[in-house]
């Protein structure tokens, strides 16, 4: 592979795509765009009922720890939640970190002796012994920032006297987020938002080598000492710098918005190299695209049979789906994306943490798996 | 130059799409540092055998050698020496003129600086230069043919492949290309020509091959098939070849 050849083809397809208003507006102005109407329009909590799972830990040790054990009954008696009883609070921050359960609640020592003060003496606070139930909720969720805390506290209300959702007890739900304690929907969009933006160069890969194969370029690369090898990676390279731009951008814009994820500066980078990586997924689903279509027309048509599944099922519009619709969406390279953007982010996990390090070698997996096929099929049926 | 040199040497070759035999055993040579004129009605293998002889197709049959190396086994070294200009124009639209030779000069393996200066020089001789740094999709079809021709000659190949390269050109920017294609035949380039205009093929060849459902079914210099066929120029030579019926594509 010459490099020189490389550069100069690389660097031809780079202008070209500046050059083309159509291809600039889909690769860096639609993210812009889309950073900012997002930021705009959820700047605030919103959201509906799913499934949360929710990590326990019970330090309960008092004399009647059945009032432990009640409560616990009656959260698991709720059909939205599942809830996973941990030993400890170290194994239980793990899991939520890496999102695999989207709140922790720790039961404080004590908890059953403060709920017998209560029924001893339920008019006379100053007879009861307070406790505080710890509640961590992950940010990455906006249901469950929303939804948790109150429900939470009914629950308990409810175990204590039954019938009552509210009132005045020794024992408070004590809620905090990992990270911060201001969060909006965006931050919970934002990890989405990058790569749904990436997505969108199906479309632009697409139509490039449809349109050079009908204007007949293709064919007349193949008649210099080009070889197909450095003709594709030359494209990959182009659309590499585009999704370093994209990122930065939307990074850019999403900071302007008032986001601020976890991670520092090694979680940007995190960032920029994972989605460097899902473009060349991405440039692999538009050579397949390219294959399948037979006009820059029809490429572009084609490119959403790509384009929308990974756009509803992977990127921040999947958080709002329903579980059956989510356990599908981990057949789109785009979920583990969001996933791993989501708790490195939001949740703040470790860059080392399981979750993390499988999300990014199942997108390395997928991209290089894509990117081959779509090589394959494009120089075997694509180029005629 | 030795008249025993081929630049292109083609024997028996055969080449069928479905029920379409496209070349039916076509042999031709044509000799180092001369303008050969490739001619034939539309649908006669042209194209096909220059796709073969570029590497861009394979034939299903015969032997094929390019300035010594067989194709399209040896292709590799056979690529570098010459250059191609299709049909198509196949240029970049969103490069410039300029943009668009340099690219292919890189692809060559040229020096930056020796690809500047010679995409000056050529743009220059095809009347391009005042348009050079113009996006070449702006371009009207008679300056994107002539500057596809600077790109298939930016490199100084040996052997040239003009695939109809005046087609949609006004008087003037022919006769510009008909100039600079003689200069080519002067500094002893082979140029492997394919049009439909005879007078065209008649002002510039050394020689041309009349071909016809896929095989050579003539070949010599233009004025000698003339004197041969008693015939007023080759456009007769050629309907009396060929015949009057219409073919498509």
């Amino acid at each position: 592979m010459r490099p020189q050849r490389l550069r100069a083809l690389a660097s031809s397809h780079i202008k070209g795509l500046l050059r083309e208003p159509a291809t600039l507006f889909l690769l860096i102005l639609f993210p812009i765009v889309l950073t900012l109407f997002f930021g705009f329009s959820f700047g605030a909590i919103g959201g509906s009922e799913v499934t949360y799972s929710v990590a326990v830990v019970n330090h309960d040790d008092g004399a009647n720890a059945s009032w432990s054990h009640a409560f616990i009954e009656n959260l698991s008696a709720n059909q939205i939640l599942r809830v996973e009883i941990y030993p400890d609070n170290q194994s239980a921050s793990s899991d939520l970190s890496q999102g695999k359960v989207q709140a922790l609640m720790v039961i404080p020592q004590g908890f059953s002796e403060s709920c017998a003060s209560f029924l001893q003496s339920p008019d006379d606070p100053a007879a009861w012994t307070n406790s505080t139930v710890a509640l961590y909720l992950d940010k990455g969720s906006m249901f469950a920032i929303s939804a948790l805390p109150s429900m939470m506290s009914q629950t308990l209300a409810h175990t204590l006297v039954p019938g009552v959702q509210s009132g005045s007890l020794p024992v408070q739900v004590g809620s905090q987020l990992i990270g911060t304690n201001q969060v909006s929907a965006f931050d919970v969009i934002a990890p989405g938002l990058f790569a749904f933006a990436s997505i969108f160069l199906i479309m632009t890969v697409s139509g490039a080598f449809t349109s050079n194969r009908e204007k007949g370029l293709l064919k007349r690369f193949a008649t210099t000492p080009v070889s197909p090898s450095e003709f594709m990676m030359s494209y990959v390279a182009a659309y590499l710098v585009f999704a370093v731009l994209q990122t930065a951008l939307v990074f850019a814009m999403a900071y302007l918005m008032g986001y601020r994820p976890e991670g520092g500066a090694a979680g940007m980078l995190f960032g920029v190299i994972l989605l460097m990586v899902f473009s060349v997924c991405n440039v692999g689903f538009g050579l397949i695209t390219a294959t399948l279509a037979k006009s820059p027309g029809a490429a572009t048509g084609l490119a959403f049979l790509f384009i929308l599944p990974q756009m509803f099922l992977g990127t921040f519009v999947g958080s709002m789906l329903s579980d059956n619709v989510k356990a599908v969406s981990q057949f789109v390279p785009s979920y583990y994306v969001t996933n791993a953007l989501t708790s490195v982010y939001a949740r703040g996990a470790s860059l080392a943490s399981p979750t993390v390090l499988y999300d990014t070698a199942v997108v390395c997996a997928i991209s290089l798996a894509v990117l081959g096929i779509g090589i394959v099929l494009f120089r075997r049926y694509g180029n005629r | 130059m030795q008249a025993d040199l081929f630049a292109i040497e083609v024997e028996e070759v055969r080449k069928r799409y479905g029920q379409v035999q496209a070349l039916d055993g076509l042999d031709l040579t044509v000799e180092e540092g001369q303008l050969f004129g490739l001619l034939g009605p539309n649908g006669a293998g042209k194209t096909t055998i220059i796709n073969i002889l570029t590497g861009l197709q394979a034939s299903d049959q015969g032997t094929c050698k390019v300035l010594g190396h067989s194709v399209p086994s040896e292709l590799d070294q056979v690529k570098p020496l010459m250059g191609v200009c299709p049909q198509s124009g196949a240029i970049v639209s969103t490069l410039t003129g300029l943009e668009n030779v340099e690219l292919f000069g890189a692809l060559y393996g040229m020096d930056r600086k020796v690809v500047h200066e010679r995409a000056a020089e050529l743009l220059g001789r095809m009347g391009l230069s005042d348009d050079s740094r113009r996006k070449a999709g702006d371009y009207s079809e008679g300056m994107k043919r002539r500057l596809s021709m600077v790109m298939a000659l930016v490199h100084d190949p040996q052997l040239a492949f003009l695939d109809e390269p005046t087609v949609g050109m006004d008087p003037q920017s022919r006769r510009s290309v008909w100039d600079f294609l003689l200069e080519l035949r002067g500094e002893n380039k082979t140029v492997v020509l394919t049009t439909h205009y005879m007078e065209e093929a008649e002002q510039l060849c050394d020689r041309v091959g009349i071909i016809d459902h896929g095989k050579l079914i003539e070949i010599g210099d233009p004025k000698d098939l003339i004197a041969r066929y008693s015939k007023r120029d080759l456009e007769e030579v050629f309907i009396h070849l060929t015949g009057r019926k219409i073919r498509e594509e």
